[in-house]
């Protein structure tokens, strides 16, 4: 196909996912319902075809301490994040915490794989680069739903950049290497989901408007630290 | 976030059930109560592990329930619109949505037995009609999530009008739902959408314990 027809197609088609997701006036925190409803649509197609099978077949086939070490190591590395997070938020006790976390773990818990910090009491928290912008003042922006990656908001979205380049896996040379981790990394997170995705079916009436309710107030408590402003009544 | 908020929701509902006792019991005491024996009925019984959803459901159903008032539950998720329907569309829509909430969380309950409750001091004047019970969810390897019960106090004891799970109030969570419905097609199209959605099947239990993240 030449580019040019290449590329009108492209947006003939963008458009016709965006317009078939019209019907619903969008909201002040999502002005960008109808394209959020249509990537929801194909998350919904793509997730439920191709990766929960995955997540489902990995739970059902992988023993616990495989599944729970995976966690672990996964769980590690974002304590790392958490760390570096809550020095910039300027809570240098808890960093002091997260900090510690990791070099226990990666050392006598072998590369993260054993979770001794918890064992022993110390507390796991979990920051990100989203909260901490939210804590620096910057508004959450737009929400944003992406498929495979799930809800989010532009202040959120850009945290999540961020934390490409603070990770450690990214900096793994071998790209081969860096991918499956990154898959392995996925594919726990996804198989953590599978229950709450199943209450989610049950619980909403609408999942796309549940799910971001949900999403939106409970960032809010976080970046606010469990003392949220009382929400304004949206005139109805 | 997502599955913090929504699994742990569940364990929200599993903590407050039984019946009322004679003097009024503290609204934390009776969070505790209840919880440990929400908790203590499921890692002991094996076919709800198996995945037993009817005997999930009379478990919620006799622990649980009584210890809610759904109708004030309700009014405060329909909102504005409540003071609109009349007496038996709210009945319809006490009816549909504590149906619903019954459904929702007799298919996860099951799953969760490893838990560890962690009940906070009350902070209550002697004249209080309406506290806030906090509790928080340990999970290992996991920060623990903040459960807060808005309880207010009534002739059968203490009851439960809102669960708030790592500061998404159930209450208000549903409200925007609920409300979008309203606003295009009724009191009366709400209870449709709650009672289409209650005659559905029964949602499969969901897969075994995976760490909670």
């Amino acid at each position: 196909m030449k580019p040019r027809t290449c590329r009108a197609t492209i947006i003939l088609a963008v458009a016709t996912l965006v317009l078939a997701g019209c019907g619903t006036a969008p909201t002040r925190e999502d002005p960008l319902e109808p394209f959020n409803r249509a990537m929801y649509s194909v998350h919904e197609v793509v997730d439920g075809q191709v990766v929960k099978p995955i997540a489902e077949t990995y739970v059902k086939v992988a023993p616990e301490p495989l599944r729970t070490g995976v966690s672990n190591f996964f769980g590690n590395i974002d304590d790392f994040i958490t760390g570096i997070n809550n020095v910039l938020q300027g809570h240098a006790t808890r960093a002091g915490d997260d900090f510690g976390r990791v070099l226990l773990n990666s050392t006598f818990g072998v590369g993260g794989i054993f979770d001794l910090a918890s064992m022993m009491g110390i507390e796991k928290d979990k920051q990100d680069f989203g909260l901490t912008f939210g804590k620096w003042g910057i508004p959450n922006g737009p929400y944003l739903f992406v498929p495979l990656l799930g809800p989010t908001t532009f202040r959120d979205g850009a945290g999540l950049v961020v934390r490409i380049y603070a990770n450690p896996i990214t900096y793994i040379n071998d790209v081969a290497w860096r991918n499956s981790i990154y898959a392995v990394n996925y594919l726990d997170t996804r198989s953590q989901l599978l229950r709450s995705e199943s209450v989610l079916e049950t619980a909403s009436l609408d999942k796309y408007r549940f799910l971001r309710s949900a999403y939106l107030r409970a960032r809010r408590y976080q970046v606010y630290e469990g003392k949220p402003p009382p929400e304004e009544e949206e005139n109805q | 976030m997502m599955r913090t908020f929504v699994s742990t929701l569940l364990l929200a509902f599993l903590a407050l059930a039984a019946a009322p006792t004679q003097a009024q019991e503290a609204p934390d005491a009776l969070v505790k109560r209840v919880a440990e024996e929400v908790l203590q009925t499921i890692r002991s019984d094996k076919d709800i592990q198996a995945g037993n959803q009817a005997k999930v459901k009379q478990l919620i159903e006799t622990k649980l329930v009584p210890n809610f008032d759904f109708a004030r539950m309700t009014a405060l998720a329909v909102g504005r619109n409540w003071r609109n329907a009349t007496p038996e569309q709210q009945k319809r829509l006490t009816d549909e949505f504590r149906t619903l909430l019954v459904r929702t969380y007799s298919g996860a309950l099951s799953s969760y037995r490893d838990n560890k409750m962690d009940y906070k001091p009350l902070r209550m004047n002697p004249g209080d009609t309406e506290v806030i019970v906090r509790t928080a969810v340990q999970q290992s390897g996991q920060q623990p999530i903040p459960i807060d019960y808005s309880m207010e106090k009534t002739p059968e004891g203490w009851k439960a009008y809102d669960v708030i799970v790592a500061g998404v109030s159930l209450v208000t969570n549903y409200r925007d739902e609920f409300n979008d419905i309203v606003k295009s097609s009724g009191v009366d199209g709400l209870i449709k959408a709650l009672a289409d959605k209650n005659k559905g099947p029964t949602p499969p239990p969901p897969p075994a314990a995976v760490p909670i993240k």
